[in-house]
């Protein structure tokens, strides 16, 4: 047994690729070796910038021998058989051996030493070696077969035991040498196994440990910190990235102008992270103070001030790769002027934006594609400000604190400065509501044509809700404009405040609606648009707030947004642009055009379809785009005109019923995965699903809930025992053709309708024959009594239940019909003799099945 | 280089090192390329060097022209105008990185006090068709040095792969000498700034691409570069052609600093500038192709 370990070393490997490389590293050698019969005891990879290496302990030193065996033809087989066999296995007949009447070939594969085994691995590991993206180099280069690496490849050290396992690739031999840190030890060393690898390396500056150095980084960063009287705020992304980029890391504290904090934090933060991979620090709270310095390790960590963080301090931590010798003074002078370049930029950013106020901005969205087929951003900001005011003007969004189930990101802000004040009326506080949502859904993507976002995308949002604020708009717009993509993931924070949920859901049930509008659903893992969480985000927006909703309102009226601003533009083209009058020649005058009547027309999609499709060829030498370019004097307009008539081609082949239906069944489906996720059966959701025709989803959810809990309950064991009983027979007797079994609208017979009436449609002349003129009179055992009683007391109390949203209640009433259900099976024999005893008693079960349906399908739900 | 310690060199004397440093390393030292650009990467020198099985070894400073970077000389860190020092290594030396390293040496950068990284950062060029995999060069975090290993060049593998160099001269100027504004900058050893050199062109060149430039003229001179590059190539001077895709390149730089070219419009502009570069650049392969294969049997087109 014997320790083998292989360095790959080579120029700079781009931090975030090493983890991965570690993994493909290790997979690789394991797999090679398996081919080999050759098993390590344990395998690990290390990195740094310049080296991968791997160290396997205890490969034995040669494979064992093997030999296989490989059966041929019957002895009795023809001879031609026999000769294939032989030329198949390269043996001569006489070293076949002969068992049962069979021959066998028996080949003797000898041991390997695990030497040449490496030898042969080594160079495949190298070329097979998954790269995101690799290069070739050198002169070697001039074919296009040369060896790629992540970065030229310039030494493998590979030593099993103390022997060197030779190999070559890409004219790079394997030896011994490798070589140090690049600055502190620049020479060759010499490594003499896994034994001392690691020390060695040390010992020349280089913490092969990529584990190692992240812990060094974590607690001398955060030393550097606590000696300068900060908090680090802790960054594990950057820990690995530092490590990532140094052998031998040395975290320094810095200063920056102080009069840089004007700047948002968020923004500093950022700018320290992304583009000079540095931590930032805090002032500890006043709270955490005493704790801080206490060295105390069971003391926990000081407790944050109510923004949820101490405040930013003019302090980075940069990660050198050296001990410097001036003990790092040049390099924290030289980090500070490069981060004081930056931050004059972020200020100067932030001071250029602040100039004009966001409505300003807001004007340059027009430029701005939302989706080729979508239009410009600014129509997108068209359709969410009506949706918001509309989603606040219907009484979905309340003006009062929202009924939350825990606090939101804008309620923790707005609520305790803006307490609920009845000073208006309730018509007025809506009427305030719904022009806030408005002014906010308007505001809410400017910040993306401002400086900052355009250098720091992530930063959306956040930056528009600081602008806000600076200009003066209400904290509740502010709060708006800053939180309306949330929630953006599971676990993010799901808003509360009114008027950042009517933003926050108007601008994802547009983008939802939009692309199904143009058929573009998500598709297996394909997802561009990030629709998924979007309507993750509707459901939990909805759930969060308790928000009363059918679904399919709310997308009729996105989608009724979607041509209205289309054709508003369309509209505008029409009338303003010389291409738009040339168009129109011969078809209408453009005197009707102006007036209101027509405008009127022409936002109503059907009247203009409908005049499109009587010229086609007007639409064509629209969608030339030529003609219109260059004829308007404003250069924003023929972008403006180009959406809007792209838009209306795209309207003329959509079909807006399909992708309502199908958005429908998209939020269906993300609900059962979101209620799944939740620990919620994924059956009982189908049996409420089943019912058809909810789109309210806080009320089919309550439905859900109440199921979950009904149903592990004794009554609703045995309940559903009975209905399960009661549907087998229904089903074995075809009792299913029955409409009074698809349950909703029909009154269920109960045997004491007259059959008859049934007769005349021929849909249920089948049906009637099963009721063979039962006589209404015959006597009716006490439990099939009972079971009629109980129904007719159940059935309307479930309902009234039902109507009044009351799940649980519903639940109870079926309760009471498990007894007698259970009371009739024990005595009532279903399948009488008697012809009009057995309808009628398949009529009262199937009575009873809809009965339950009217709370869910039941026979949707296991056990 | 002890007079390093002592005093911190001008920006000549550095240019003056790096040319003496590449030169002994066998580079030819050439001049600037006589066309206004935006990155020395266009100089013919290194795009068009960079094809075929040749080897080439060339080094020079390059002045380069980004209009939309200008700010009439009120910001100290950015230029309209400024110089890059190239290094062009064909194929790449197996230590492209230790004499790059020397190089900075001769400058005054002392490794064991200086913190210099390799940073990941891949250089593409959609324009030229180009794209290359290697790093930036951090010194304290400031990015001194883009250091490209080419892979494709105009559309085409690169044959052997060609290593570049691309030293910021200004920034390193000012991090040798300690200086926060660019203007500050000791040209030569003789009292000039930088400043006494660039600050009025600066100034006037910034009103000139963002106010004063005509850009009736600015399009017309984007058509008939096209035009010219085309009738260019039908004639079969692919160095002629590649000239007029450096002209409608800058042009096209001028036109977006002018404000005219929509987001939309850009994308399109981009694109017809790339075809002009790749086309020289394919007209370049197909004229030297066939003695380039007699010379090098194991280059293959």
């Amino acid at each position: 047994m014997s320790d083998f370990l292989l360095e790959l070393r080579c120029e700079e490997i781009p931090a975030r690729m090493q983890a991965g490389a570690r993994a493909d590293l290790e997979k690789l050698f394991v797999k090679e070796l398996a081919a080999a019969g050759l098993k390590a005891g344990a395998v690990t990879v290390f990195s740094t910038p310049r080296r991968l290496a791997l160290i396997a302990r205890d490969l034995p030193l040669a494979t064992e021998a093997v030999s296989e065996e490989t059966k041929g033809p019957r002895t009795s087989a023809p001879e031609q058989a026999l000769e294939g066999f032989l030329r198949k296995t390269g043996l001569s007949k006489d070293q076949l051996t002969e068992r049962d009447g069979v021959w066998f070939a028996v080949t003797e594969k000898p041991g390997r030493e695990t030497r040449d085994v490496l030898a042969e691995a080594i160079p495949a590991i190298i070329r097979a070696f998954p790269w995101p993206k690799s290069q070739r180099w050198g002169a070697d280069s001039i074919s296009t077969e040369s060896l790629r690496w992540v970065r030229p490849l310039s030494g493998i050290v590979a030593i099993l035991g103390e022997d060197l396992v030779a190999c070559e690739i890409g004219g790079v031999a394997s030896g011994y040498a490798t070589r140090g840190h690049r600055f502190h030890c620049p020479g060759e060393i010499t490594i003499g196994g896994a034994h001392d690898y690691a020390e060695k390396l040390r010992a020349c500056h280089v913490i092969v440990d990529h584990a190692e150095r992240e812990a060094m980084i974590r607690e001398k960063a955060k030393a550097a910190a606590a000696d300068a009287g900060l908090v680090l705020v802790e960054d594990e992304g950057l820990v690995i990235e530092n490590a990532g980029l140094t052998e031998w890391p040395a975290p320094l504290l810095g200063r920056f102008d102080e009069a840089f904090l004007d700047v948002p934090p968020e923004v500093i933060q950022l700018t320290a992270r992304v583009n000079q991979k540095y931590f930032v620090c805090e002032y500890p709270s006043r709270l955490g103070e005493g704790l801080l310095s206490a060295s105390d390790p069971a003391s926990p960590p000081p407790t944050p001030p109510a923004s949820g963080r101490g405040e930013l301090a003019n302090a980075f931590v940069c990660t050198a790769n050296i001990e410097a010798t001036d003990g790092g003074a040049a390099i924290v002078d030289g980090n500070r002027k490069v981060l004081a370049a930056r931050l004059s930029d972020a200020r100067f950013f932030w001071e250029q934006d602040k100039k004009k106020p966001l409505s300003v901005h807001a004007e340059k969205l027009a430029r701005i594609t939302f989706h080729e087929k979508l239009g410009s951003v600014a129509d997108k900001v068209e359709r969410v400000a009506k949706l918001a005011r509309w989603l606040v003007e219907e009484g979905i969004i309340k003006p009062s604190p929202l009924q939350g189930r825990g606090l939101g990101v804008g309620a923790a802000s707005a609520a305790p400065s803006q307490p609920h004040t009845p000073a208006l009326s309730p018509e007025g506080e809506r009427e305030k509501l719904a022009d806030q949502a408005e002014l906010a859904a308007r505001l809410c993507k400017a910040d993306l044509v401002t400086e900052m976002v355009g250098e720091f995308p992530e930063l959306q949002g956040l930056m528009g809700g600081y602008y806000a604020r600076a200009e003066g708009l209400p904290d509740a717009v502010a709060d708006a404009i800053r939180d309306h993509y949330k929630p953006v993931g599971q676990g993010d924070d799901v808003p509360t405040a009114p008027v950042t949920v009517a933003v926050a859901l108007a601008d994802k049930l547009d983008t939802l609606v939009g692309f199904f509008l143009i058929n573009q659903p998500p598709s297996g893992s394909r997802d561009p648009f990030a629709l998924r969480r979007a309507a993750l985000g509707v459901v939990s927006l909805i759930q969060a707030n308790g928000l009363r909703v059918a679904l399919r309102a709310v997308f009729e009226t996105a989608i009724e947004s979607y041509y209205e601003v289309a054709f508003r533009r369309y509209y505008y083209f029409l009338i303003l642009s010389p291409a738009g009058e040339r168009m129109l020649q011969g078809h209408v005058d453009r005197h009707d055009m102006v007036s209101a009547s027509f405008y009127k027309q022409v936002w109503w999609p059907n009247e203009v379809f409908a005049a499109v499709r009587q010229s086609p060829n007007a639409m064509e030498v629209v969608m030339g785009a030529e003609e219109f370019e260059g004829n308007t004097d404003d250069d924003e307009t023929p972008h403006a005109y180009d959406f809007s008539v792209r838009s209306v081609a795209l309207f003329r082949t959509s079909n807006p019923e399909a992708a309502l239906s199908s958005l429908l069944v998209f939020f269906a489906d993300r609900l059962k995965v979101q209620q799944r996720e939740a620990g919620v059966r994924h059956d009982l959701i189908d049996a409420v699903f089943a019912l058809g025709g909810e789109d309210d989803l806080v009320r089919l959810l309550a439905r859900v809930h109440a199921l979950q809990a009904f149903v592990t309950t004794e009554d609703g064991t045995n309940l559903l025992a009975g209905y399960k009983r009661a549907a087998n027979i229904l089903k074995k007797e075809s009792w299913s053709a029955n409409a009074g079994s698809q349950g909703e609208g029909v009154v269920p017979p109960t045997g004491e309708e007259d059959p008859l009436v049934l007769v005349d449609d021929p849909e249920f002349r089948g049906v009637a024959g099963a009721f063979a003129r039962p006589d209404k009179n015959y006597d009716r055992e006490p439990a099939e009594q009972a079971l009629i009683d109980a129904l007719k007391a159940a059935e309307p109390q479930a309902e009234r239940a039902v109507e009044a949203e009351d799940f649980t209640a519903a639940m109870a009433a079926l309760a009471t019909l498990r007894a007698p259900i259970d009371a009739f099976f024990e005595s009532v024999t279903v399948n009488d003799a008697d012809a009009n005893k057995r309808a009628s008693r398949l009529a009262l079960l199937d009575r009873f099945r809809a009965a339950v349906h009217k709370v869910a399908d039941f026979s949707r739900i296991e056990g | 280089m002890a007079d390093t310690k002592l005093k911190p060199l001008s920006l000549q004397d550095m240019i003056l090192r790096l040319h003496a440093f590449w030169g002994e390393q066998g580079c030819l030292i050439l001049q600037p390329y006589d066309m206004r650009m935006g990155a020395g990467t266009f100089h013919t020198a290194t795009t068009l060097r960079a094809l075929g099985p040749e080897p080439w070894n060339a080094a020079f400073v390059q002045p380069c022209r980004r209009p939309t970077d200008g700010r009439y000389g009120e910001n100290p860190n950015r230029l309209q105008h400024y110089y890059q020092y190239q290094v062009i290594l064909k194929p790449s030396p197996e230590n492209l990185q230790e004499l790059y390293l020397q190089s900075l040496g001769m400058i005054g950068v002392d490794p064991l006090v200086h913190d210099i990284r390799f940073v990941e950062d891949d250089w593409e060029s959609p324009t030229l068709g180009a794209w290359g995999l290697g790093w930036e060069v951090w010194c304290d975090g400031m990015e001194v040095t883009q250091f490209t290993y080419f892979q494709q060049m105009g559309g085409f593998d690169c044959k052997p792969v060609a290593g570049e160099l691309t030293y910021g001269l200004e920034r390193l100027a000012m991090y040798i000498q300690g200086v926060d504004n660019v203007y500050d900058l000791a040209f030569n050893n003789h009292g000039v700034t930088y400043g006494d050199v660039f600050l009025e062109n600066e100034k006037q060149m910034s009103k000139w691409n963002f106010e004063v430039a005509d850009t009736d003229s600015l399009f017309e001179g984007f058509r008939r570069a096209e035009a010219e590059c085309q009738r260019s190539l039908e004639a079969d001077v692919p160095i002629a052609a590649y000239e007029q895709a450096i002209e409608a390149s800058h042009l096209f730089n001028l036109l977006q600093a002018r404000g005219v070219i929509s987001v939309q419009e850009r994308a399109s502009y981009m694109g017809r500038v790339r075809d002009l570069a790749r086309g020289s650049c394919e007209a370049y392969m197909a004229r030297n192709a066939d003695a380039w294969a007699a010379k090098y049997p194991e280059w293959s087109k």
